[in-house]
């Protein structure tokens, strides 16, 4: 196998979207995803059993089609590289077993590897952002902020192949969750992040003062004597909280301000989230950030991380938005990573893990 | 002729046969065989299991004739397991790829097994005449389907409580499950096949049957892959929002 520039197949079916992507050292060859979100915007949310049966449906043809557009055969193929976790339990299944039965039919090499991990691959890849140039490594003290409908997590990534720390997650919701869940409130449509972006876009984000959640000093103590949720987020009472003004306006029979809440909740979400994200990168010495998640999408969460990052001396980079969202290309990205440092690849016995942890990047 | 049969409807389960296209069941020859236990191991074992059974998969995989895959019915996540399996190694192999209902490796199992007279010699297939088998749905319901005493589909296949089934032989794991409730409503079940799952092994022996009436792999009415879940996804479109105050 290629140590330098190893072509590496990657494939992910963690939530929603069917990625496969194919990547030869950092070069991205190709990014191919089917997604089944339209099937789950009637339940405003995804459910798992829907996403389950669509990877299931659209595998063989993602990857058919993925093979065709990189024009690569699975011969060329150094080694295969599947999202093990975390992620719905039955959508992982699906992926992981399609791999298993990659690997054992070719004979490649697998990696089972960490989603929240390869959110921070496409990093890597060459001219996934503007600001860096083809060749170099990852920066250094990295940090990571992933903000999506699955998750919200702050990171701390010293080697992408060998030291990851969670340094802070939610503790209920995720970020995009409660972006479903308020426009739900709002009635606005499915999903929701797109949806109060544009609405927010016309109302007053100061209108209302939303609840920051886990803000207060019993949860955020000082630098030196960290309190219990100093990088930790929770958005659920932030939903209760829109749902209540909600009512308010309703019981009193007033027009709801629907664009002035749309704001005001953005405005407390992206506000805790970039702040609690520069304040990590401060107190652990992170100079370089990076965003990923669906969530990444969002113009005010771009922005106030830009302002905030840029009033630190932090670099943020923000992949573009193909490679923010779930793909099989960030796990291809990590997958090389992996096979360039020497990293054993897994036993074809490995068991999906729907809540694996950060700390373990793949698994043996 | 070499084919792979997989069945993840219930355990994990992989079976290479071998046989003569001429003479199918009686030339049958079981080549590699794998199968769990329990029902809740698919991810884990079914990829070293598959793999056991071959020499070197790389180089026998795109020498086979087909891969025959059990389409369920059965618990969903462990059913996908074999389906992406089959789907997948039938891609890379580029060999021919179909389904079978899984009910019909039972059916096979019990048209397999004799009935014993007094006398201790076999007087035919355990079945009488038409006969049912069922699995475990989960949610104190079964899988089930009717088959003829030649293990023809009659009926099926349905999911719903083992009440729905009446006045016949029941076999199978969803039998022994139920045994209380089948035998009032004037079913018999018989404890040699009350715990049987349906398994790749038997699926094959399915498949070389009815390759073997048909006389040819293409005309033996094999389905294709989609799995039959028998049962929505359990989502429900949201009502009125609920109020938080
Ligand atoms: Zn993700």
């Amino acid at each position: 196998m290629s140590q330098t520039d190893p072509l590496i197949l990657g494939i992910e079916s963690s939530c929603d979207e069917t990625g496969v992507g194919l990547v030869r050292g950092t070069q991205l060859l190709t990014n191919t995803v089917s997604s089944s979100m339209e099937e789950h915007i009637r339940f405003g949310g995804v459910i798992p059993e829907i996403a389950s049966r669509a990877h299931l449906e659209a595998f063989v043809p993602t990857l058919r089609q993925a093979l065709a557009d990189a024009g690569v055969s699975l011969e060329d193929v150094d080694a295969i590289a599947v999202t093990s976790g975390p992620g719905l339990a039955g959508a992982l299944m699906v992926g992981v077993s399609a791999a298993k039965a990659l690997a054992l039919a070719t004979g490649k090499p697998l990696y089972a590897i960490n989603h929240l991990v390869a959110h921070v691959g496409v990093g890597l890849l060459e001219n996934s952002m503007a600001v860096r140039s083809p060749g170099e490594g990852l920066p250094e003290n990295l940090g990571a902020l992933l903000v999506s409908g699955g998750h919200t997590e702050i990171l701390r990534v010293r080697s992408m192949a060998e030291d990851v720390e969670l340094l802070g997650s939610t503790i209920d919701d995720a970020a995009g969750e409660a972006f479903d869940k308020v426009a739900r409130v709002l009635g606005l449509n499915y999903p929701g992040g797109p949806a109060i972006d544009k609405l927010a876009k016309e109302g007053n984000a100061k209108a209302i003062r939303f609840p920051r959640g886990l803000s207060a000093p019993k949860y955020m103590g000082a630098a030196n004597e960290p309190g219990p949720h100093r990088y930790d987020f929770s958005f659920s009472g932030l939903k209760t909280a829109v749902a209540r003004c909600v009512e308010g306006y309703e019981a009193r029979g007033e027009n709801v301000p629907v664009a002035d809440i749309a704001a005001s909740f953005q405005e407390a979400a992206v506000d805790v989230i970039t702040a609690k994200a520069v304040l990590a990168c401060k107190e652990k010495g992170m100079t370089t950030l990076l965003l990923g998640g669906g969530v990444a999408a969002n113009s005010r969460l771009r922005e106030l991380a830009q302002q905030r990052c840029a009033g630190a001396n932090i670099t943020l980079l923000v992949p573009k938005m193909s490679l923010c969202t779930d793909n099989g290309a960030m796990v291809a990205a990590l997958g090389a990573q992996l096979v360039m440092n020497g990293v054993s690849p897994s036993d074809l016995a490995f068991a999906p893990d729907s809540s694996m942890p950060v700390s373990s990047i793949s698994l043996a | 002729m070499r084919i792979l049969t997989i069945d993840t409807s219930a355990v994990a389960s992989a079976t290479l046969l071998n046989f003569e296209p001429n003479d199918p069941v009686r030339t049958l020859s079981v080549v590699g065989n794998f199968a769990t236990q329990d029902t809740r191991s698919h991810a884990e074992v079914l990829a070293p299991g598959v793999k056991s059974l071959f020499t070197d998969a790389v180089i026998e995989g795109p020498a086979l004739d087909a891969v025959v895959v059990g389409v369920g019915p059965g618990p969903f996540t462990g059913l996908r397991s074999g389906i992406a399996m089959a789907r997948t190694l039938a891609f890379v192999w580029d060999v021919p790829l179909y389904g079978l209902m899984s009910l019909e490796a039972l059916a096979q199992q019990v048209f397999d097994t004799p009935r014993h007279g007094l006398d201790g010699r076999a007087l035919g297939p355990v079945a009488m005449g038409d006969f049912v088998v069922a699995t475990d749905a989960r949610r104190k319901e079964v899988y089930w389907a009717r088959f003829s005493a030649a293990a023809q589909l009659m009926d099926g296949p349905h999911v719903g409580p083992p009440t729905d089934i009446s006045d016949i032989q029941v076999f199978g794991a969803g039998a022994g499950l139920y045994r209380e409730q089948l035998e009032q409503t004037g079913c018999e079940v018989y404890s040699v096949l009350a715990d049987v799952q349906p398994t790749a092994l038997a699926l094959g022996r399915a498949a070389i049957r009815r390759i073997s009436v048909a006389g040819s792999l293409e005309a033996a009415g094999l389905l294709d892959t989609t799995p039959l879940y028998l049962r929505e996804s359990d989502a429900k479109v949201p009502g009125p929002r609920k109020r938080a105050l």
